[in-house]
């Protein structure tokens, strides 16, 4: 039997990261070297815990499967990253974007991470400006921030529509200075395939070189997986390409419980698919929202062009929906408000599926100028992806798959079931419970890299009893031996399909019956569908080429082959949860005017997800959360 | 839309390549140029050929993993402009197109289309960077920066790494990678203190890589997608000179005298 144990340090919440980081064990620095640190992944996480970790004297092996750790997909950020500094003195505090955390992720998570977070924001924004990230400032030569995502208060730091990269480079660089100093040793294009457990300890990684094919044991005295979210599950989204569940999905079989996989964020202003060619959806900053507005026709298939459209005949819906907040109410809410339309046939664009994101005011209002100011990358870029003008035309918009709220279970400290094995960034649930507000993953993933490991993997080596190990260990040698028989049996298939029509199948699958919206009988006719289309890929995959080479399609093959076993513990976890919470919506449960209606009798708390072995269910397993500090609230935007 | 496609084709590093054509027919204008690779390789692959290989990842442009040579143009002829955001509509109907990997001696062919640009990492890890070690910060709005300095540096930080720059030049220069880290870091008070080692390491290990010269031809700026700028070259220059000569190298450790 799994025991959860979240090492919540006790007393009142404003001190208990203080206190945790007093009671932690320390290692001191001349001893350092000697601990080796596996940490696999290099964006925002994973550059900043190697780089911090490098700091302190660890040695690091840092690995990423991009030609280069800078191109991890935290690059393609855009929007802004909060912390709670208050200089907009709007009334922000570390206080209110802990609250607005735990409200806006519908009371999922748990408070003392969530308070922590807050807490740590301040810093974060200190070391990134120390490193040199270029964030907007005002005429003064202060700070520049804005408000994002539908908060109250302006608390939104940004570089430009850049702000990933310029974070990314920031921590980017300060890991490539432990390169150079001889204590982070970088391995790109180089997959982890799986994990290694020796006497219940991680201690190594099995991976497999993409310039050559060729598959390594490393071994270490704990392993950091930093390797991002999994919404390519649903094959588009604005994820990029490489996104991929492999690394936390093998280590839940090796015994790292998953948690709330079902927790899945929808962002509501993407650029819709043109046609079945599509390779992958693009992301318009939400923030275009603060001055667009959205609407569709009053009238079922109305083709006219939008100019032709008169006001009285458009139905700008989420302003009529919810007064109070407008275009602006939190991403589910309006990602779902989009779907409701287009189901109606109400929708635009020659799919339908899509609905007008209009600036024609805000530009009668504020001037081309002005806009052009605001968001003239945001407009280029649509311009060059649609071919149309979006100062002359409304852009359209579709929800697009984005985020992925669950992850691995970690404790306080960010370290899994497994002991030595730690979890970070978007690849771990910790933070965002059912819903993640805009601008806090930039915040976590460095939270969690910066400020939480450095402290929470002394304390672990100051208490593991750690034997020696090295790469001919027996166990060592018998996951790479399973790697390599993986790799052989995807080659040896010779199907027919290739991977790509597989994952478009498994996508379209999982966006039917566990997208936006989900109901009982949809997920069990996934359940049901999932298993087959496995099947069909161990059967009939095709995959040309050799395995000791570069083989871009083998690299697809072995992800979408851990998609294919993750998304049913996903549509499992969905179909367990019976009730609506943030990003997790069941029609079975919605108030009477269709609004999500949270179970908080049943279901407050974390799904954790145990494997039980191949063939067998997973277990479901749950930490209940507490509410001492935020009291348990209906979120309502009317 | 129909195209004739005339991709290189390599085996691996040490093989030799060649221009192989491949007619495409019924293309979607919408369809990006990558996304029409992708239904090349559905298509090879259903024919049991070997697909071609090619980057991409984040497919809008800022990951600068995309990099390829069309119709002899480091992303191709439109301005501005990665790889991966080019869209059919933008060739003409019946067009020839050409695809090739980023030519240049400092980044290897690993396989097709794909290359190896560790030595930009390695110019990095030499000095492009700012030592400030975690935890050690001031509080951010301690020391304000000029709203001009701190667009000027963002306008150079820019920079994806994508290496079009070096792919474009007659001789295969870095400077306009180089110079664009150097100006980004040295513009800013932050970076001061080590602003003439910072230049003075980069290039030194920019040479030891192998990149070439810059003789002004300018290329690498017309190919630049995120359009940085010359200038920063020049920047490059003058803060690498006065290291050499004004500020000269500490002297071992412990620094001189
Ligand atoms: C388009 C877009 C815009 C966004 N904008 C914002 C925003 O404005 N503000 C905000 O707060 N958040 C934003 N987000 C979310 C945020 O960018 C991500 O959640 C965050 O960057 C994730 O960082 P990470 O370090 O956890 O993982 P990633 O940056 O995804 O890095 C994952 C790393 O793991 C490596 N990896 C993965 N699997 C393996 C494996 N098996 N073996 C080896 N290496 C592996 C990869 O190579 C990579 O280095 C946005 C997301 C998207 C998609
Ligand atoms: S794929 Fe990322 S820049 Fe083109």
């Amino acid at each position: 039997m799994m025991e959860l144990k979240a090492n919540i340090p006790s007393g009142p919440i404003e001190k208990k990261w203080d206190k945790a980081r007093f009671e932690m064990k320390l290692v001191p620095p001349a001893g350092r070297r000697r601990y080796s640190i596996i940490v696999v992944g290099t964006g925002l996480a994973g550059a900043s815990a190697a780089a911090s970790l490098g700091e302190l004297g660890y040695t690091i092996k840092a690995f990423c499967f991009q030609d280069s750790p800078r191109r991890a997909h935290s690059i393609a950020a855009q929007g802004g990253i909060n912390a709670a500094k208050n200089y907009s003195n709007d009334g922000d505090s570390i206080w209110r974007l802990f609250v607005d955390t735990i409200k806006g992720g519908d009371f999922r998570a748990r408070e003392a991470n969530v308070y922590r977070l807050a807490q740590i924001s301040v810093g974060i924004i200190d070391q990134c400006v120390a490193q040199g990230v270029p964030f907007a400032r005002e005429y003064g030569g202060l700070l520049a921030n804005r408000s994002f995502g539908g908060t109250q208060v302006a608390r939104t730091f940004y570089a430009r529509g850049q702000t990933g990269q310029q974070l990314l480079l920031g921590a980017y660089q300060a890991m490539l200075r432990q390169v150079g100093l001889g204590r982070v040793t970088l391995f790109p294009r180089t997959e982890m395939l799986d994990l290694i457990v020796i006497n219940g300890q991680a201690r190594g990684i099995v991976t497999r070189s993409l310039a050559t094919g060729k598959i390594e044991v490393h071994t270490a005295d704990a392993v950091v997986l930093a390797t991002g979210g999994y919404a390519n599950a649903f094959y588009l989204s604005t994820n990029a390409k490489g996104c991929n569940v492999t690394a936390i999905w093998r280590a839940y079989k090796r015994g790292a419980a998953l948690a709330n996989p079902c927790f899945t964020q929808i962002h509501p202003t993407c650029i819709p698919a043109s046609g079945e060619h599509q390779s992958k959806l693009t992301l318009m900053s939400e923030s275009l929202r603060n001055d667009g507005r959205i609407w569709v026709p009053l009238k079922k298939g109305d083709t006219r062009s939008p100019d032709r459209i008169p006001e009285s005949e458009r139905d700008y819906y989420l302003e009529r929906i919810y007064p109070a907040f407008g275009n602006l109410v939190p991403r589910d809410i309006a990602s779902r408000a989009a779907k409701a339309v287009c189901d109606e046939g109400r929708g635009v664009g020659s799919r339908g599926l899509g609905v007008y994101l209009d600036f024609s005011d805000a530009i009668r209002r504020l001037g081309e100028g002005t806009i052009r100011d605001k968001y003239g990358n945001l407009f280029d870029m649509y311009d060059r992806i649609t071919g149309e003008n979006p100062y002359k035309i409304p852009m359209r918009i579709y929800p697009a798959p984005h985020y992925a709220m669950g992850g691995t279970w970690v404790d306080y400290n960010l370290m899994s079931t497994v002991p030595g094995l730690f979890v970070l960034g978007e690849a771990n649930f910790s933070d965002h419970g059912a819903n993640r507000l805009g601008a806090s993953a930039l915040m976590q993933g460095l939270a969690d890299g910066y400020f939480v490991i450095p402290y929470s993997i002394a304390n672990y080596f100051g208490q593991a009893k750690l034997d020696q190990v090295d790469e001919d260990h027996a166990e060592c040698r018998r996951v790479a031996t399973e790697a390599q028989d993986r790799v052989r049996r995807i080659l040896a298939a010779r199907g027919k399909r290739s991977p790509d029509s597989i994952h478009r199948e498994l996508g379209k699958l999982m966006w039917d019956k566990a997208g936006m919206s989900r109901n009982e009988s949809g997920l069990k006719e996934a359940l049901a569908k999932i298993p087959l289309l496995r099947e069909e890929f161990w059967k009939n995959v095709c995959v040309p080429g050799a395995g000791e080479d570069f083989n871009q399609t083998l690299e697809h093959a072995g992800r979408l082959a851990d998609f294919l076993e993750f998304a049913e513990l996903l549509c499992l976890d969905a179909l367990e949860r019976r009730e609506s919470c943030g990003g997790h919506f069941r029609e079975e449960y919605r108030t009477a005017d269709g609004e999500a209606l949270r179970n908080d009798e049943e279901f407050c708390h974390a799904a954790v997800w145990e494997h039980a072995g191949p063939d067998r269910k997973p277990i479901r397993h749950v930490e209940p959360l507490t509410f001492e500090n935020v009291h348990l609230v209906k979120r309502s935007y009317k | 839309m129909n195209f004739t496609l005339r991709i290189w084709r390599q085996k691996g590093p040490a093989s030799p390549g060649d221009l192989v054509t491949y007619p495409m027919k019924d293309v979607s204008p919408d369809m990006s140029l990558l996304e029409m690779l992708d239904g090349l390789n559905e298509r090879l692959i259903a024919e049991g050929q070997e697909p071609i290989a090619f980057e991409s990842d984040c497919r809008e442009g800022i990951c600068g993993v995309c990099g390829l040579t069309i119709n002899g143009i480091p992303h191709g002829r439109r301005r501005s402009t990665t790889t991966c955001q080019l869209h059919m509509r933008m060739f003409e109907d019946g067009e020839e197109i050409t695809i090739e990997p980023f030519r240049a001696g400092c980044f290897p062919v690993v396989k097709d289309l794909v290359v190896d640009r560790r030595a930009f990492d390695r110019i990095i890890a030499s000095g492009g960077f700012i030592s400030a070690s975690t935890g050690s910060a001031p509080e951010a709005n301690s020391l304000p920066v000029s709203k001009k300095m701190s667009d000027r540096a963002m306008d150079a930080a820019q920079c994806i790494g994508c290496g079009a720059c070096v792919a474009s030049c007659p001789n295969g220069s870095a400077m306009l990678f180089v110079g664009a880290k150097i100006s980004h870091l040295g513009l800013l008070p932050q970076g001061q203190p080590e602003r003439y080692d910072r230049a003075r390491k980069m290039v030194a290990q920019m040479d030891r890589e192998g990149f070439g010269a810059c003789t002004n031809t300018g290329e690498c700026e017309a190919v630049c997608p995120k359009d940085i700028s010359l200038e920063f070259i020049a920047r490059m220059f003058r803060d690498y000179l006065r290291s050499v000569f004004v500020e000269r190298p500490e002297s071992g450790a412990g620094g001189g005298p």
